[in-house]
């Protein structure tokens, strides 16, 4: 537990909050990359902490957000299917899909489950042979090479009922899109913690050379976050662009070198959709030619998907950091986590639910009239 | 004939949520608002009265010259065993101290049983074993009861109902719409052992110390502290589905105040932090079986606190918060780092993040 108490002490981070306003002379605009980053930094407040001119804009890394409606749908038609036992992660179970979700597939008698890792979805295919049993495996370079491994298992177990609904997206071509986006306005990047333990750094200094923008690799605790902004408004201010890490008690230069050789065995790159930004080449993994047989996606032939989105939600401009949560119109009043019109609002790590939960629609005065010490 | 009854939706501030889940989902059990919804506008609109109107842990009856406190839980908890205790002691302890923070000394229990077809007789020796202690230890007699078996397949080995009967003390007035402006709000010990004790099992998580339920009565100890400061109790709850944030936005809906808690002061045991961590949960929304919530003026916050420290059940208790005008029917917390955030009610059951 010392790696949690240790990295949310509250006097050492007024004290590198103190230091990012003595060093920010000019406003700066600082993307965290990572979904698990926004979901901190809301519920510990740092941005109330941050000097006016330092805002954070919260990118595309919630794993639950940019996947597309289209695979959301293929993922309900597959659940509500006969013998099949779908396993997710828990907090896809809300996501609305054109229509409904994969709790109430689950209420209508699918056979939906919640799991904490892949490998607990094969050892259910092993113990149910009549069944089929599929994962939806999405998320970013950092739930990879779990799925990897269970389809490196099931194959090893000989289990031909074990299949993948598989979505990854890789961080880097995320990360030119947005600047290569019209208009963009992100000045520094913190690369995500996490992503980088499995893959290492080293794919981010050509971006950084090429956009001029400094990069850091940040954790996920309130000091790690602050000291990962404090060393982006210090490049900032020198006019230096830079790949640093901020979180070497986890991340390394090169990565956990057997994941990625587990990852380059069973995927391969492709085109992926993101939901609300669009297609960015190549920026995703698919299973390669030699595990196709265990793709859910051609086990399942689902037709007749055509996928809707809210026209009122603008999650797109929010993943893009083109806009905060709260200023969309529908943010709060037809989009709340009760009745989201988009994934943002769904997922904990979605920035318009992190808004939404930790009250960021309530005006600071209000909040500032209270006080734990009267 | 009676008219059949139509639900009135009439009045939903949202008509969507109907329109989303027309069928039952696992959520309606979870404790947080879907829960909330279908007793206010299914389940109250069908049975509307006065004593149901309060929406109490238990209703309060006043029966020939005397203040009754009733209340009824059904237990469904899987696994049936599990560290710290079984289906048994909870389906005890839960109907005591819903009866308990109601400011009743409970007096009978009676118990329920639906058993699935195939469950093993030891399994049902064990668990009413338990209810039998359970209930001595409590104080309490388990006075009539009904057993129905449902063909396999149809249930989950076994379902509990218990429902319980009290006598209100005199002059205890204590609910969750007496919060008041200015209150202290105390915790009797630490939160999130019980959901995370079974979350443990569930996920197979292993600690070099397993995670315990705090599954126990606290009537001995509730009626500790009505010695102690009487009617400087304003209310009492015992945070269980739904965790701390649940129970305190209740009381702060009911009371029409805000409530703000200082998050570094929430005793939290650090297995069940890590599990937490582990888990992508909160431990304000995790379960507990054998914690109060006391809000009481606050001249009497030491003498509560004081008292709680020398109870076997209270030995870490800890003031974490005050009632306040402001954000009313809200509760926020103060975060280490000085920063506040809104605790919200959860939807239905929390979920597990991804990453």
């Amino acid at each position: 537990m010392k790696y949690l108490t240790e990295f949310r002490n509250g006097e050492i981070a007024q004290r590198m909050a103190q230091e990012i306003h003595a060093r920010a002379t000019r406003p700066w605009k600082i993307m965290e990359v990572c979904g698990g980053q926004t979901h901190s930094i809301i519920r510990n407040g740092i941005d109330q902490m941050l000097p006016a001119g330092v805002q954070m804009i919260h990118g595309p890394g919630c794993p639950v957000c940019v996947t597309p409606l289209k695979l959301i749908d293929q993922a309900l038609a597959i659940a509500a299917q006969p013998g099949v036992i779908f396993c997710s992660f828990g907090d896809m179970l809300r996501v609305p899909g054109s229509q409904g979700d994969l709790f109430q597939v689950k209420g209508r008698g699918g056979d939906v489950r919640v799991v904490y890792s892949p490998l607990d979805a094969v050892d259910l295919a092993a113990k149910n042979p009549e069944k089929q049993v599929v994962f939806f495996g999405v998320g970013f370079e950092t739930t990879a090479p779990a799925n990897a491994m269970s389809v490196n298992l099931a194959r090893r177990r000989g289990l031909k009922n074990f299949s993948l609904l598989v979505s990854h997206v890789l961080v880097p071509p995320a990360i030119e899109a947005i600047l290569q986006a019209p208009g963009n306005q992100v000045q520094a990047f913190l690369l995500a913690g996490h992503v980088c333990s499995v893959m290492g750094y080293w794919q981010y200094p050509p971006l950084a050379e090429k956009y001029a923008v400094p990069m850091v690799v940040t954790g996920f605790e309130p000091l790690d976050l602050l000291d990962g902004i404090r060393r982006a408004v210090v490049q900032l201010e020198a006019g230096r662009h830079e790949v640093e890490n901020a979180y070497s008690r986890v991340v390394t230069h090169h990565g956990n070198r057997a994941a990625q050789q587990l990852l380059a065995q069973v995927f391969e790159v492709t085109d992926r959709a993101w939901r609300g930004i669009g297609v960015i080449p190549q920026s995703g993994w698919r299973l390669n030619a030699a595990y196709r047989d265990f793709d859910a996606e051609q086990r399942f032939q689902i037709a007749g998907i055509h996928a809707h989105e809210s026209p009122l939600c603008r999650s797109g401009d929010v993943l893009r950091g083109a806009i905060r949560p709260s200023e969309c119109a529908a943010f709060g009043k037809q989009c709340t986590p009760r009745h989201p019109l988009g994934a943002t609002m769904v997922s904990g790590e979605g920035a318009c639910a992190a808004y939404y939960n930790y009250g960021r629609f309530i005006s600071a005065e209000e909040l500032a009239k209270t006080s734990v010490s009267s | 004939m009676p008219e059949a009854f139509v639900p009135d939706f009439s009045n939903w501030s949202c008509p969507l949520p109907l329109a989303d889940y027309p069928t039952i989902v696992m959520g309606h059990g979870g404790g947080g608002k879907l829960g909330n919804e279908l007793v206010e506008h299914l389940f109250l609109p069908a049975f509307r009265n006065s004593a149901l109107e309060d929406l109490g842990d238990a209703a309060i009856l006043d029966l020939a010259g005397a203040r009754l406190a009733l209340t009824t839980d059904s237990f469904v908890v899987q696994p049936l065993f599990f560290p710290g205790g079984s289906i048994g002691e909870l389906a005890v302890n839960g109907t005591v101290n819903d009866l308990a923070v109601t400011g009743a000394t409970p007096h009978a229990l009676t118990a329920g049983f639906i058993l699935e077809e195939g469950f093993p007789l030891a399994q049902l020796a064990a668990i009413v074993d338990a209810m039998g202690k359970a209930a001595a230890a409590a104080g309490v007699q388990i006075v009539t009861g009904d057993t129905k078996v449902v063909e396999r397949g149809h249930g989950d080995g076994c379902y509990i109902n218990t429902a319980g009967v009290g006598l209100i003390r005199p002059g205890i007035h204590a609910g969750p719409h007496q919060a008041r402006i200015g209150d202290a709000v105390i915790v009797s010990g630490a939160i999130g052992d019980h959901g995370m004790a079974i979350m443990s099992v569930r996920e197979g998580l292993e600690f070099e110390s397993p995670i315990r339920s705090d599954c126990a009565a606290l009537n001995g100890m509730i009626a500790a502290v009505l010695d102690a400061a009487g009617s400087a109790v304003h209310a009492m709850r015992d945070p269980t589905r739904g965790g701390l944030a649940s129970t305190l936005n209740e009381i702060a809906r009911a009371s029409g105040v805000g409530i703000v808690i200082d998050e570094p002061a929430l005793p939290v045991r650090m297995e069940v932090q890590s599990a937490c961590e582990l888990l992508g949960l909160d431990p304000v929304y995790v379960a507990n079986e054998g914690k109060a919530v006391f809000i009481v003026a606050p001249e009497a916050a030491e003498v509560v606190l004081a008292e709680l420290h020398a109870q076997p059940l209270g030995r870490e208790a800890a003031r974490i918060g005050h009632v306040v005008a402001e954000h009313k029917q809200m509760l926020v917390a103060r975060t280490a780092m000085g920063a506040t955030r809104i605790i919200p009610t959860q939807i239905g059951e929390q979920l597990p993040r991804i990453c």
